[in-house]
């Protein structure tokens, strides 16, 4: 799926309202100046957004992103709707405030590896837990660029930065594999040098009824230059990534002969070959999450075998729905007299 | 009529007669049991009948932090206090007049405050050599003579309330909390309250427990008819109804107080109230109240920690709702770093920071005012924010409504000081018209308001208010006015991010400034010796719930013909315009506080008048007749103590 040929009548925008004609992509940009280092992923990510937003036929000021910080979240600067740049780790917070209050609005959430996974490790386990109808752009470069250069909770084990000239010694986390053990309705992993495939994930996600958690692969040209070079290395990209699609069978590599495989024993998955009898038909909607989350832990520590797509969208009723219609609720059933309410039950009344 | 009735008429007639009433202008009741007795519950009840009786009255309760420590150990005992009064009752009291003990523990850890001549009432059922010996009694009080000064009503309640209940069928439980009611009713009796509102309030509340309500309305009756018909009961007391100005009254805490008023400001701004909050002691019971009220279109939710209630609150005043966070010190630790945003985002927010014993996890259940600074300066960089603090129960109703008109009409965080003695501290509250109540409400953006370098119309979401320096809110969904607001420093009419320096400056002192032109009444001095600098020559000056105990103690130094004048702030930030020109006019200024000085410091910082502090960290209020002493030692020439 491409962002054209969007189904306009998603659960997850019922309530927003649309313009009649698509916008342009230029009417998001805005009169800040752009202040990414050059080369960095963030500018591709924030061009294909640009374009993706204007595709959606949503007005501008029904759209509010909100971010952490990080050199990532800067990005709601550049971007013509409603934003908060706000602090470390916490945007996940402020944007449920928005979200489960405004169901006329759509809520974005720009975060990156250290903002989302070490300092607002918390935040993000809970939205996606809560299912809050946010979609959460985690762009992970793998390092701390704008504190200049520390290993990050996603940082390879080992890896020798300014605070650890001798190796970090902590394993990095799956982001993919957490979101799902959180609970998460819908995760989904591209990258930054795939505009087409950034576009189609973005529209899945824009398209998902809750949370949904989009990993992006980005680039940091400064710190940790080619981070992702195997999987954007034209001689062995095609054989190191595996591409998920819904419906389809699991194969990759450069000659189609690879495949992921389903042990009929154990249920295990595992790489092998394309004329395997079990290879696996990709289910996102799959309701167990054993599924997705053994898809995630496919990929080696040099990054082999790394699957980008949709590894889970299944419907899980929002937090915001829940909200609402417990409010609704009451409002419907319930007392409304406020002076009712200060006067209460046990009063009495002198002169 | 039955003849079962009439001899029960008849032994009450007698009763009657043999005994005495006594009345008295005020009395203090302090009811004390295991953590899990219900003591609570029946404190509040007793309140509940003086109230709708017409006294005025304050309340005390005094709880563990744990929910239920080994029973009938020291550390359990949960106790409630009430003061009520033919007159203004400004705290719970200080000696009590009579005590209600359900066991042993329970008269070890309270006997020490009951004044000699007092009444004391004690459940006998678990005075055994166990259960004293395990509170360090060596020998029974009840026998050993140790109780002498008192008048000791030692009675088995345990015993006579499991014989009311028996025919209902309750569970042991049940039938054990049952004594409650009997202590309740016998009390009740005593005092002369009325018992109607607890038959009420015990049938709303067991309407679905037939057996429950059964129960519970014999123990209560059982209670009250052991006092008419025993001739150990030789005196009964009646406090007349005070003077309070007309109006309809009600018993209110000031947790609740707190919630009423931030329910009845979104109310009268016309705007949804958004609660983001993480539970804490003792200001759990806001978050307990509010979210009863989704019907009134009160939005509450429980965010995983103390930051991301604060976040969510924040959204929701970004999105067009009145966002609010509740909390106590602890917690408001963790929103300083988000408080500092809101200052730079300068959206509307209210912080309830209902204090507690500090500092980290201190003493939770237990009161003190030491989060002043905390509130004042608890955040990196210059980001002044106000503040305010309520100085008695229903007043947190009041307080609560001033913090969000300010926050809404200057657009910035409001920190609200309660603490744990008005949070669940009660008294009689004049219920309010809500018609009557401030108007608040807000203009939002819809248009925009300038022109950018190239001649576009643009929105300007930094260009001010000249008056107030209050920036324009525009909310999403409004056209036209999309804009991007962060933490980092921001040009001072576009919003856009400046590192430019002299914009830097200029924005932190416009931040300052527009705190500093908050609007706020006038301090007003409570000096019945003449106007400021003619009569007394000591000025009390206080803040936040010291306010009854400060007060009591100078109404008692008047009325042993001395003069004092008396002076309590709700603004704390920005302090009122006319205080540093009040307080030369004394020769002394005295600052009781429960902290080491914060409002002292401050004072004398912003009005370089010298102060003298009183300071006291005990977890509990000050008691009215210290401070006296303290005061009458000053006014006489002699130190503070």
């Amino acid at each position: 799926m491409t962002s054209t040929d969007f189904d306009f009548d998603l659960p997850a925008l019922r309530s927003v309202p649309r313009t009649a004609e698509p916008l342009s992509a230029a009417e998001f940009r805005t009169s800040q100046e752009v202040r990414w280092c050059p080369g960095c992923g963030d500018h591709a990510i924030l061009a294909a957004a640009q374009g993706f937003l204007a595709s959606l036929r949503i007005p501008r000021e029904n759209i509010v992103i909100v971010s952490g910080i990080g050199c990532s979240s800067r990005l709601p600067y550049y971007v013509d709707t409603y934003g908060i740049h706000s602090i470390h780790g916490r945007a996940p917070t402020i944007a449920t405030g928005i979200s489960i209050n405004r169901p006329d609005l759509s809520v974005w959430v720009v975060t990156g590896d250290g903002d989302a996974l070490s300092i607002g490790g918390n935040h993000l386990i809970h939205a996606l837990r809560r299912n809050v109808n946010l979609k959460i752009l985690l762009l992970n470069n793998r390092i701390y660029g704008l504190t200049k250069g520390q290993y990050s909770p996603t940082s390879e084990f080992g890896k020798v930065t300014k605070s650890t000239p001798g190796g970090s010694l902590d394993d990095p986390f799956n982001p993919i594999a957490l979101a799902i053990g959180a609970g998460a309705s819908f995760v989904a992993r591209t990258i930054d040098s795939d505009r087409r495939h950034l576009a189609a994930t973005l529209g899945a996600a824009v398209a998902h009824d809750g949370t949904a958690l989009v990993e992006i692969y980005q680039n940091c040209p400064v710190f940790n230059n080619d981070a992702y070079q195997p999987l954007k290395d034209p001689s062995r990209k095609d054989d190191w990534t595996i591409r998920l699609e819904h419906g389809q069978p699991v194969i990759f590599g450069s000659r189609s002969d690879q495949a992921v495989v389903r042990d009929p024993v154990t249920g295990a998955l595992r790489i092998g070959s394309a004329d395997d009898p079990d290879v696996v038909v990709h289910d996102a909607r799959t309701d167990n999450p054993a599924y997705a989350l053994a898809l995630s832990l496919l990929a080696e520590k040099d990054l082999r075998h790394t699957p980008i797509g949709v590894f889970r969208s299944v419907f899980r009723p929002t937090y915001d729905s829940r909200f609402r219609a417990q409010l609704a609720e009451a409002e419907e059933t319930g007392p409304t007299d406020l002076q009712q309410l200060l006067l209460g039950t046990d009063n009495w009344t002198i002169g | 009529m039955s003849v079962e009735q009439i001899g029960a008429e008849q032994v009450r007639d007698q009763a009657r007669e043999r005994q005495r009433v006594e009345r008295l202008d005020r009395v203090v009741i302090r009811f004390a049991g295991d953590s899990g007795d219900g003591m609570q519950l029946t404190g509040d009840r007793f309140t509940a009948q003086a109230a709708t009786f017409g006294n005025d009255l304050a309340t005390l309760p005094n709880y563990p932090a744990e929910i239920r420590a080994p029973a009938g150990s020291l550390p359990g005992v949960s106790s409630f206090q009430v003061q009520f009064g033919n007159d203004r009752v400004l705290t719970p009291g200080d000696r009590l007049d009579a005590l209600v003990a359900m066991n042993p523990a329970a008269l070890k850890a309270n006997i020490g405050d009951l004044r000699p001549g007092g009444v004391l009432i004690v459940d006998t059922h678990d005075f055994t050599p166990r259960a004293l010996s395990r509170v360090g009694y060596d020998d029974n009080p009840l026998t050993d003579g140790s109780l002498r000064d008192y008048l000791v009503h030692a009675i088995d309640m345990t015993s006579l309330a499991g014989a009311a209940v028996a025919e209902f069928g309750l569970s042991r439980k049940e039938a054990s909390r049952a004594r409650n009611m009997f202590a309740l009713g016998l009390v009740s009796w005593m005092y002369n309250r009325p018992i109607e509102p607890t038959v009420s309030f015990l049938r709303r509340r067991f309407g679905g427990k037939p057996a429950v309500l059964a129960g519970n309305l014999a123990a209560l009756r059982a209670g009250w008819d052991l006092g008419e018909t025993t001739e150990s009961f030789a005196v009964t007391y009646e406090v007349a109804p005070a003077p309070l100005p007309a109006g309809t009254y009600r018993n209110i805490q000031g947790n609740q107080a707190t919630a009423y008023g931030l329910v009845a400001a979104a109310e009268r701004a016309g705007l949804r109230l958004f609660l983001g909050a993480y539970p804490i002691t003792p200001a759990s019971d806001v978050l307990h109240e509010l979210s009863k009220l989704k019907s009134y279109g009160v939005r509450s939710f429980q965010a995983e920690d103390e930051i991301a209630a604060i976040g969510a609150a924040l959204g929701a005043s970004f999105a067009g709702l009145l966002g609010v966070t509740v909390t106590s010190g602890p917690g408001m630790a963790l929103k300083s770093e988000t408080l500092g945003l809101a200052v730079a985002l300068e959206l509307p927010l209210v912080v309830v920071d209902v204090q507690r014993g500090g500092p980290s996890t201190g003493l939770p259940t237990k009161t003190e005012q030491a989060d002043l600074w905390q509130a004042m300066y608890g955040r990196n960089g210059e980001a002044p924010l106000p503040v305010l603090a309520a100085r008695s129960p229903a007043d947190c109703f009041d307080t609560a409504i001033e913090a969000c008109r300010i926050a809404l009409k200057y657009r910035t965080p409001v920190v609200m000081l309660s603490d744990g003695y008005l949070a669940n501290g009660s008294e009689p509250w004049r219920v309010p018209a809500v018609d009557d109540l401030p108007d608040l409400t807000v203009e939002y953006a819809t248009d925009r308001n300038g022109m950018s370098a190239d001649g576009r119309e643009v929105f300007l979401p930094y260009a001010r208010d000249p008056a107030t320096l209050a920036r324009p809110l525009a909310i999403p969904g409004t056209p036209g006015l999309q804009h991007r607001i962060g933490g980092l420093e921001k040009d001072s009419l576009t919003g856009a991010v400046s590192y430019d320096p002299d914009n830097h400056d200029r924005m932190v002192r416009i931040r300052q400034a527009k705190i500093d032109r908050i609007k706020v009444p006038p301090l007003e001095v409570d000096d019945p010796s003449g106007r400021p600098g003619y009569g007394a020559r000591l000025l009390v000056v206080g803040w936040g719930s010291t306010y009854g105990p400060i007060s009591a103690a100078c109404r008692n130094i008047r009325r042993r013909g001395m003069a004092i004048a008396q002076a309590h702030l709700r603004h704390l930030n920005p302090l009122p315009a006319n205080l540093g020109h009040v307080l030369a006019a004394y020769d002394t200024v005295l600052v009781p506080e429960m902290n080491l000085g914060q409002l002292a410091s401050l004072i004398r910082a912003n009005c370089l008048v010298d102060t003298v502090s009183y300071t006291q960290l005990r977890g509990l209020p000050f008691r009215a007749d210290e401070l006296e002493q303290v005061f009458a030692n000053i006014i006489t020439g002699g130190e503070v103590s």
